[in-house]
């Protein structure tokens, strides 16, 4: 079956549950883990198409987090002119592209600084980049509130028939949120990577120097994967802010991107689908161990599971079931015509 | 030493690299004419890689300059170069191991295409046209390089030969006005050779200029229109493969390394 | 310019310790080829050591340290055994992920068997400070930038004087070579992590009783140690000492003349001011592309 169509199904599938099981619980923990997806799934092009591991990927979540909800609420800005600049509330959606845009923007100088050199610098650079992001969001009181967190952060409004435009609260109405968001970074991640951009991404991960070669300009393209995939991050990240509707410093922790960067790897890399079985997988469990276990021990099974994964599932799920797949295929086929290809040892 | 005319299509003049204080090239100088197949020859350490290496732009010369059709290259990124047709292959078989290879050859005909991000995401009728207009250049060169049969193979997976030739027809992709080929028959059996050697006459009469380093003299003598000697960093002879297998300078260069190589 | 001499003097403190955590980063780079994640949690670890065996043990001060860098030692070849070695040949992503993952399952370990409250490690040394004129200086603090500058010399004399030093040079320059010319590299890997493990440890059990022991001290380090490798050049002995110093001084200077939240993002801003200025670091020739 192509990508595609495990994804079609996986959407009906997804559409449909909330029918099947009207349990609040489950809708949260589905709906929270569909945040954590799409920001997975901006991570994946990264790591996955261009190469390049993020480790501060949080940071342009959080950053998207903190601009739609600042934007949305009002803030003022003490810049050292003697009256602080004003800037009043601003419509949810307005909010949200902010919250996109000064991502993408923040990805932009990342990657313009990362990419004079590349491998280690840019774990460091983005690693360092999250951790001074939580330190401004914790010391800027005048700005975040400190740890005191930003509250009552209004919820996205949208049409709903038969109500009119109204705030979009309840845990089913985010819950389809969420899910048309999922759809919709999908789709544009599938649309990127099928295409001349997406190329020269894989190119440049496969082999820089021949890449180069026939005239990819790779800084260009790295460049631009940075800023896709931190805009999308803060998309994620606003949509969270405007779901949970409370945010702190802590939107900032580390613990995010690892669980990101799992959900990518244990799904596999450089697939479309990976990071939403990966995501699935590592959304749901925590969620069934919280009551057994206690959070250490999770990130404890975290840190393992990812030694585990590079030593026995370097590729991830997805690229070992399709092997898997082929390999099947390919038997009935032998069957048939008695051509063996030679790509079965790969 | 050389007499560049004003038709050459490449002039490397006074070319030097140092790294630190060790000298990879001296003070070369030569030039290639347009549509001929030029071979650079010379023992090991001879220079010639780091000449590649400085005309295609992944090596900055500490002097010296670099014209291709009168544009100085040596400030230039490799795909800058490449954009203004100077394509190379390189010495060790290089592919994207993990595409197979007809999307190889799709992506090494990225300046062929236009479609920058949003184009990607939008996909409007002149995106899917240039990606349809892409594949079939592709499969065309892969016809030229005969591997039509392994289009959907994994390029990691082919056999050695296979990966030289789909090599070549990315380097044909960048739709090059000068080839670089590296020593392109290097681990070749003798009928791939031979097939090879059909193949860069094929792109010289395609109108094709042709720089190559090889080893395997047979080979140079029989394709080059003209061979280009170096030894240590430096041009020593440059001429038909008649004037060059009669030139005494030469046979002493070749003679002398093979004196070392005894001793070593 | 007293306030500057007290900030110069405490920059010297913590210089010392990032320094060893520094070169112990650089070396694991420069021999190996792999970017340590798990560095941190070598020095959160040194600090639990010491805190364990002097505190709860009630061993002596001196002892409990030099116990502690040991097992540190150890918990050094134990990793590289276990998970570096089986992936020698694969390239420095893999190895980094590997890390990682070490990096995040060590650190919830230490935070599963300790608990998150702050420990506080015990020492013999009287807390007034010696005061020379306005400057003042703990004497515990004296006592740790005493034990980092033997623990540099010691490691520059074992470098420069050793076979073994001689041996790793020679790797740091090119493993296949050294490998041809003998140099068992797998007992080099082992002893080169054990080394950088080592001095990590010991920056964290020397700092255990000058601060205070929690089980997310490692991230912070982690970070730092890599700003001081990148300053002074990834896989540069010497720059790496120096770049532990001036990354002191940063902090220092930093939280004294602009805003102490911000402390701990100099190394950040320091990295970012190397990548713009010279990507190679401070006190590296730039590097040979042929």
């Amino acid at each position: 079956m192509t990508e595609r169509g495990i994804a079609s199904i996986l959407v009906v599938l997804l559409a449909v549950l909330p029918l099947a099981v009207n349990n609040q619980y489950v809708l949260f923990t589905l709906t929270s883990a569909g945040i954590l997806i799409i920001a997975a799934m901006s991570l994946n092009l990264l790591l996955g198409y261009a190469g390049q591991l993020s480790l501060g990927h949080v940071a342009f979540f959080g950053i998207g987090a903190y601009v739609s909800a600042l934007c949305s609420l009002g803030f003022e800005f003490y810049y050292g002119a003697e009256s602080p600049l004003v800037v009043p509330s601003q419509p949810v959606w307005l909010a949200l592209i902010w919250g996109i845009v000064v991502a993408g923007i923040f990805g932009w100088i990342i990657g313009k600084l990362a990419f004079r050199v590349r491998g280690a610098y840019f774990v460091i650079l983005t690693i360092g980049f999250a951790q001074v992001s939580r330190m401004v969001a914790l010391n800027w009181v005048s700005l975040t509130n400190g740890p005191m967190a930003l509250n009552n952060i209004p919820p996205l409004s949208g049409w709903l028939p038969g109500y009119g435009v109204v705030p979009l609260s309840g845990r089913v109405e985010n819950y389809y949120l969420v899910l048309a968001f999922g759809i919709l970074a999908y789709w544009i991640i599938s649309r990127i990577v099928h295409s001349r951009v997406g190329r020269a991404l894989i190119a440049l991960r496969e082999n820089e120097s021949l890449a180069r070669s026939v005239g990819i300009k790779v800084t260009r393209y790295l460049v631009l994967a940075t800023v896709v995939s931190a805009a999308m991050a803060g998309g994620a990240g606003a949509i969270y802010a405007h779901y949970v509707r409370v945010i702190d410093p802590d939107v900032f922790l580390f613990i995010y991107t690892v669980t990101m960067v799992i959900m990518v790897m244990t799904g596999g890399k450089g697939t479309l689908l990976g990071p939403v079985i990966g995501g699935l997988i590592f959304g749901i469990i925590p969620e069934l161990l919280r009551h057994m276990v206690r959070p250490e021990l999770q990130l404890i099974l975290y840190g393992v599971a990812m030694i585990l994964i590079v030593f026995f599932l370097p590729q991830g799920i997805v690229p070992a079931l399709a092997k898997l797949g082929d390999r099947v295929r390919r038997k009935s086929k032998i069957g048939k015509t008695g051509v063996l290809k030679d790509s079965l040892t790969t | 030493m050389t007499v560049s005319t004003p038709t050459d299509l490449l002039e490397v003049s006074h070319v030097a690299v140092r790294f630190g204080g060790l000298v990879a090239i001296a003070d070369m100088t030569f030039s290639v004419a347009p549509g001929k197949i030029v071979s650079l020859i010379g023992p090991n350490g001879a220079g010639k890689t780091t000449a590649f290496n400085v005309i295609t732009g992944y090596l900055r010369p500490s002097a010296g300059r670099v014209l291709f059709k009168g544009r100085d290259l040596t400030q230039m990124s490799p795909p800058e170069i490449a954009e203004l047709g100077v394509v190379r292959t390189f010495q060790r078989t290089s592919v994207f191991n993990a595409c197979t290879v007809l999307e190889s050859v799709v992506t090494a005909l990225h300046l062929r295409g236009t479609t920058e991000l949003l184009g990607a995401i939008l996909r409007r009728a002149s995106v899917v046209a240039e990606e349809q207009r892409l594949h079939s250049e592709a499969e065309e060169l892969l016809d030229i390089a005969g591997l039509s049969h392994r289009a959907d193979a994994v390029a990691g997976t082919l056999a050695y030969g296979e990966q030289r030739l789909l090599a070549l027809a990315m380097a044909l992709a960048a739709k090059p006005i000068m080839l670089l080929l590296d020593e392109p028959a290097a681990g070749l059996n003798p009928s791939e050779t031979q097939k090879f050697m059909e193949l860069i006459r094929n792109i010289r009469d395609r109108g094709v200029t042709v720089l190559l380093v090889e080893h395997d003299m047979h080979m140079v003598m029989s394709i080059s229109d003209r061979i280009v000697v170096l030894n240590n960093g430096q041009m020593i002879a440059g001429g038909s493969p008649q004037e060059i297998q009669n030139n005494p300078e030469v046979i002493r260069a070749y003679l002398g390394e093979g004196l070392t190589n005894v001793k070593g | 310019m007293e306030q500057l001499l007290q900030h110069l003097l405490n920059a010297v403190v913590l210089g010392g310790t990032y320094a060893l955590l520094g070169i112990g980063l650089t070396l694991i780079f420069g021999v190996m080829r792999v970017a340590n994640f798990t560095h941190g949690e070598l020095y959160t670890f040194g600090a639990y050591m010491a805190y364990a065996l002097i505190g709860p043990l009630e061993l002596n001060f001196f002892v409990g340290l030099a116990i502690a860098v040991m097992l540190g030692i150890l918990l050094g070849i134990v990793i590289e055994f276990m998970l570096l070695r089986p992936l020698q040949k694969s390239d420095m992503d893999t190895t980094m992920l590997v890390t990682i993952g070490a990096w995040i399952a060590l650190q919830n370990m230490e935070l599963f068997g300790w608990g998150g409250v702050a420990k506080s490690v015990p020492h013999p040394f009287p807390t007034d400070p010696f005061v020379i004129g306005s400057v003042s200086v703990a004497p515990l603090r004296v006592f740790v930038v005493c034990v980092a500058m033997v623990l540099l010399v010691s490691f520059y004399l074992m470098i420069n004087r050793t076979t073994f030093g001689i041996a790793m040079r020679a790797t740091f320059q090119d493993p296949e070579v050294s490998s041809l010319m003998g140099v068992k590299i797998n007992r080099m890997f082992t002893l080169t992590f054990a080394i950088g493990s080592g001095l990590a440890a010991s920056a964290g059990a020397l700092l255990a009783p000058v601060f205070v022991v929690v089980p997310m001290m490692g991230d912070l380090v982690t970070l730092k140690a890599f700003a001081v490798v990148i300053l002074g050049g990834l896989g540069n002995i010497v720059g790496a000492t120096i770049g532990g110093f001036v990354l002191g001084l940063a902090e220092e200077l930093g939280a004294g003349y602009i805003d102490s939240g911000y402390r701990d993002a100099m190394g950040f801003i320091l990295i970012i001011a190397v990548l713009l200025l010279r990507p190679q670091g401070l006190f590296a020739p730039r590097e040979r592309t042929g």
